[in-house]
């Protein structure tokens, strides 16, 4: 087979041609590095590629396959986000601060992909410490979408935090990637490139190694090219973890086996909050298609209010910053990365953090500072805590209603441009990229972005599907529902 | 609520980042955009909601209380920027 071709392959279809020793786990590997040498200048998913790390692991799979003693994953190439602590390999959240970081330990998430053959190709570029809607705020620079709109060369974003893992997927720098999602991390990227991205329910994948930025929303998922794929990766990733407390006990169900399931009878809520003012007529037909497909394929349409819905936003940039100022004080050139040397111990932490931390992060520790400092903490804080409350409480009368999962648009646009002026000029313009994902976080939801149709320009809009606590495996039915129904989209290739 | 200059420059103080003044006023336009944006939450009636400690309800894990790792001293100073014989070394902090 061509490179190309092999790169096509779907995990599901590389798997069954691995199994049959039609293709070999080097050969596969090695396709991938080609592609990520040939792409990486014009997109810069990748902040480091490993290649040699990625043979070692592919002989090791290939032996294995020989032996017939492969795992789930066997010989499958994966790229992984920054933010995952990978041993001995770069592991910086994208940030200037952690400068030469390589752990001695291996994240829970990835230990598990590895213990079921997958290869390691690399570290995704990312927004830094995972905050950010587009990929810019990374010190490695943006992350370029494959997408463009058609007739136009203009640079897309790949959408944020998890921008190099969607935009190494939608281009084939990789079968999938590992994504992280606070605040919609997972499912907007996915939407913005034509992927699939799903953040399972909070407890489902554990925090290990996971570099943190607002420990009570953050969670691990996959990004893939189909449904499929994001249901093969999630079994491998999630587990029951004793070294995350907020792990939750409960084995991992065969999430692959939900694929293709008939969605016959199944309630779909449409949330008549997410008809937001100055939402485009595009995506709203969107939706309104999504509904129609699930209709079809034999759901019942229902109705329902979420009426906390308008402040999730505001509540949620209450308490990420919060925990973020608190996760992000570990950083002061004492025990790991950049240090930057002052008068004394304090002048050290302050120019340290002031050089090592980028403009999007400071402003979120200001803010988290502020919102906790003395005098301010029940008017913000406690006050945010108790409208998550009331978010959570929305979705659980849903679901005590019947409904099985709520269909909601992804974002609220397609991709926009590389250093757009607006967005740059008020960081509340960029916030509300994750207007109809944060919701999710902050009752702590699985939530599944799936691609659904291309807007006037050519580019991908997605659809998100909402389920109830643990029932993932619903999403994935309803998920692959939407998928085939609209297709499968790919970004033409000028890379 | 919003913040002034200096407000901004007491709570960088707070977060050990070191900024100046124009990073401080830029930063005051920054905060109170995002302060501004919050202040809707004051609408919410929030008259005995109990506030969230945990989205999934979960029992506190509990194990034997005994040592089940340690002795990596060099593992845990691998990555200082300025370490000593197993020891991190800061600026002197006692006269």
């Amino acid at each position: 087979m061509t490179d190309s071709s092999l790169t096509q392959l779907t995990i599901a279809q590389a798997r069954e041609k691995l199994a049959t020793r039609d293709i070999s786990a080097l050969e596969l590997t090695e396709a991938y590095l080609t592609a990520i040498e040939a792409a990486n200048d014009a997109l810069n998913a990748y902040i480091v590629a490993t290649p040699d790390k990625a043979r070692e692991m592919a002989r090791a799979s290939d032996a294995r396959i020989a032996r017939g003693e492969a795992g789930a994953l066997e010989g499958i190439p994966l790229g992984i986000k920054d933010l995952f602590a990978t041993e001995g390999v770069h592991t910086q959240a994208a940030s200037h601060i952690l400068d030469g970081f390589e752990p001695r330990y291996e994240s829970t998430v990835t230990a598990n992909l590895w213990a079921d053959g997958a290869v390691m190709l690399g570290k995704l570029n990312m927004d830094e410490f995972a905050m950010g809607s587009s990929n810019e705020t990374s010190y490695y620079g943006p992350v370029v979408n494959p997408w463009r709109a058609e007739g136009d060369n203009k640079a897309l974003v790949p959408g944020g935090s998890s921008g190099g893992s969607a935009a190494a997927v939608a281009a084939w720098l990789c079968a999938g990637a590992t994504a992280t999602d606070t605040g919609g991390s997972i499912r907007q990227p996915a939407a913005f490139t034509a992927t699939v991205g799903i953040k399972p329910t909070y407890g489902r994948c554990s925090r290990w190694g996971i570099v943190a930025f607002a420990s009570s929303l953050d969670q691990a998922g996959p990004i893939a090219r189909d449904v499929r794929d994001a249901a093969i990766l999630l079994k491998s990733m999630a587990s029951v973890d004793p070294r995350d407390t907020t792990s939750v006990d409960r084995p991992v169900p065969d999430y692959e086996a939900a694929v293709g399931q008939s969605v016959k009878g199944l309630k779909i809520g449409i949330p008549k909050e997410y008809r937001i003012d100055g939402m485009p007529d595009e995506i709203e037909a969107l939706w309104q298609k999504g509904i129609e497909w699930m209709r079809e394929a034999g759901a019942e349409i229902v109705d329902i209010s979420l009426p906390h819905t308008k402040y999730a936003l505001p509540a949620y940039y209450i308490v990420a910053p919060a925990e973020a100022s608190s996760n992000l004080a570990r950083y002061d050139g004492v025990r790991y990365g950049l240090r930057v040397p002052g008068g004394d111990v304090t002048e050290m932490y302050e120019k340290t953090r002031a050089e090592g931390f980028g403009r999007e992060v400071k402003r979120r520790v200001m803010i988290g500072t502020y919102v906790l400092s003395a005098g301010y903490y029940d008017a913000y804080y406690l006050r945010a805590q108790k409208v998550r409350t009331l978010i959570k409480r929305d979705f659980e009368e849903a679901f005590a209603a019947g409904v099985d999962a709520i269909l909601t648009p992804a974002t609220p646009s397609a991709a926009f441009g590389i250093a757009e002026q607006d967005m740059d000029a008020d960081p509340v313009k960029m916030y509300l990229n994750d207007i109809f994902t944060v919701t999710v976080n902050m009752a702590g939801l699985p939530g599944i972005a799936v691609p659904a149709g291309l807007d006037g320009k050519g580019l991908p809009l997605g659809l998100q599907l909402i389920g109830r606590p643990f029932d993932e495996e619903t999403l994935f039915r309803t998920g692959h529902v939407i998928e085939q129904a609209a297709g499968r989209f790919a970004p033409k290739r000028w890379w | 609520m919003s913040v002034d200059i200096e407000t901004v420059k007491r709570v960088a103080k707070l977060a050990r980042i070191a900024v100046d003044d124009e990073e401080a006023a830029r930063m005051t336009g920054e905060l109170n955009a995002i302060l501004g944006f919050v202040e809707q939450l004051g609408e919410v009636d929030v008259a005995d909601v109990e506030p969230m400690t945990s989205v999934i309800p979960t029992a506190i894990k509990m194990r034997q209380d005994e040592v089940t790792d340690g002795s990596k001293a060099e593992d845990i100073v691998a990555n200082a920027p300025a370490g000593d014989d197993n020891f991190f070394v800061v600026p002197k902090v006692v006269e």
